[in-house]
């Protein structure tokens, strides 16, 4: 008989979400940060080219022509249109929903946490997830290291000047794989996914800080202390596990826009969906967003650390393959 | 013009069959899956999605050559195919060795196959008549063979037993029915019948 009607999470691992849950609500309301929560069907899609949007139809009549509309792959945009209307801070914990993100560590549907602190760049906010995370996963600290020198350290290159050939060569003395590719961001999440990561599982938690420019998103770029240029983005990795990633928020309306385009220019360029941009972003960013450092985190992969469990499916009730 | 016809038909056949084996694109891809690489079957022992929150999607995935036996890592991009492979795992009966090959049937269609050296490989100093193996086959043709995880074998020769030295825990060498040579307890004697883990090598008990 098929078991797909039973929750693949345990009742235990359930129960310690649900501490968790309360303990984060917890810490957050300590510190006045206000929770709130913003539409998870929205007009505009995210910009960036490797998230794939889950489309959905609204019909004001069942026999009436529906509209597009876009399941949240993040709740940035909305939340920095708050930020904009003048919340102050502010945390969500939602869903967030990302075509084909089918894995071990990735359910399509997954739950996010999300925060943003006006006044505070990235490496304060650093400071502040640590103190979320440290004692809910029984760390003691968490490392800090720039992506210059984690790639200095694992790998002898400079990531930030390195050719996408140079890159290609190291890829492919390291990973078989069959890949033509003038764009160096894709190699460096390669080096990052597949030769990096795996040698942190015993490095506990390592902020990881200073991305390569191009890989900024939606963080602001400042020059480093050797003159180049690096975004204000930060991720955590905790036993090698991609766990949250964060800005020092860029505030420019003009450069926004021109990231946006970027995104649509790439994804033109390779063949993928082109969905509208958050006109309304750009337009809260006009009329003046605090300046501020916000930061994304998986919830089913911190219950995950937390519980010490390999499979995402043992902290979600019902995963994908059983929706 | 009938047998043109028959002729046709059985090429549609063909034709169908390769369009519906032929290739598994990447997020098919799943443990135990077979597929071509580089000519030879494998077999994807652990498939991993690999997608950094703002990087491309991968499938890393962890194969064995079932021909050589070797196993290594390749990543697929997301876009990218494998060819399905031919492979089947059989239960047949062992038959015989006539000194090159081994000879295996299909104990309901009675269909028999033979196995070279390689594909033997160790198997080949579990195998009493009669005994049920599990065959791989690459399209038909017999490219490893899996003893029981259990064999039951007679000692063809060892050292005289040494009885009442069982408290001892020591060994001997002894020679069984199929060639192999493994260490029993001091007290077995030739004709004795021993169940034997293929997997190891280990002597288990007298069966």
């Amino acid at each position: 008989m098929s078991e797909l009607w039973k929750a693949t999470a345990s009742v235990e691992n359930l129960r310690k979400r649900a501490e968790i849950f309360t303990q984060i609500r917890g810490f957050f309301a300590e510190r006045d940060v206000l929770e709130v929560e913003t539409p998870l069907m929205t007009t505009a899609a995210v910009s960036d080219p490797y998230i794939d949007t889950i489309e959905c139809r609204y019909h004001p009549l069942p026999e009436q022509q529906g509209q597009t509309r876009y399941l949240q792959s993040s709740p940035e945009y909305a939340m920095k249109r708050l930020l904009a209307s003048g919340s102050g801070a502010i945390y969500q914990i939602c869903k967030a929903f990302r075509n084909g993100e089918y894995g071990k560590r990735h359910n399509p549907e997954f739950t996010m946490l999300e925060w943003y602190r006006p006044g505070f760049d990235h490496h304060r906010l650093m400071d502040e997830v640590e103190a979320l995370v440290v004692p809910l996963l029984g760390l003691t600290s968490c490392q800090r290291i720039s992506y210059g020198e984690l790639f200095h350290q694992y790998l002898d290159i400079d990531p930030y000047s390195a050719t996408a050939e140079e890159l290609a060569v190291i890829t492919r003395e390291h990973i078989e794989l069959e890949m033509d590719d003038d764009n160096r961001d894709n190699w460096l999440n390669l080096l990052m996914s597949h030769v990096i990561e795996p040698q942190l599982v015993d490095s506990g938690g390592v902020f990881v800080y200073d991305y390569p420019a191009s890989q900024a998103a939606l963080a602001k770029v400042m020059k480093n202390s050797a003159g180049q240029s690096v975004a204000c983005r930060f991720e955590l990795f905790v036993t090698g596990i991609e766990l949250a990633n964060g800005y020092f928020e860029l505030t420019d309306a003009a450069e926004q826009a021109r990231r946006f385009a970027q995104d649509i220019a790439q994804r033109q360029v390779e063949g993928l969906p082109v969905r509208p941009t958050d006109s309304l972003l750009v337009e809260a960013l006009e009329n003046g967003m605090p300046e501020c450092a916000g930061v994304a985190m998986g919830l089913d992969r911190l219950v995950m650390l937390a519980q010490g469990t390999e499979q995402i499916s043992d902290v979600i009730a019902l995963p994908f393959g059983r929706a | 013009m009938c047998v043109n016809f028959a002729v046709a038909s059985v090429h549609q056949i063909i034709i169908y069959f390769e369009i519906v084996m032929a290739n598994y694109p990447s997020n098919q891809f799943k443990n135990g899956l077979k597929v071509m690489i580089e000519g030879d079957p494998c077999s994807m022992v652990d498939v991993e999605f690999v997608k950094p929150g703002k990087g491309q999607a991968f499938t890393r995935v962890k194969l064995k050559n079932l021909i050589t036996g070797r196993s290594w890592e390749r990543t697929f991009k997301s876009n990218e195919t494998a060819e399905g492979a031919d492979v089947m795992d059989t239960d047949m009966e062992y038959l015989y060795c006539d000194g090159e090959m081994w000879h295996f049937m299909d104990p309901q269609s009675f269909d028999q196959v033979a196995a070279d050296k390689t594909a033997i490989g160790d198997a080949h100093q579990w195998l009493k008549e009669q005994d049920k193996c599990l065959v791989t086959l690459w399209n038909n043709n017999p490219i490893s063979i899996t003893p029981p995880n259990f064999v039951e074998l007679e000692v063809t020769e060892t050292d005289p037993g040494l009885k009442g030295d069982t408290a001892q825990g020591g060994s001997k060498p002894a020679t069984l029915q199929s060639g192999a040579v493994v260490r029993v307890p001091l007290f077995i004697e030739q004709g004795d019948v021993l169940k034997i883990d293929t997997r190891s090598g280990d002597y288990v008990s007298r069966a």
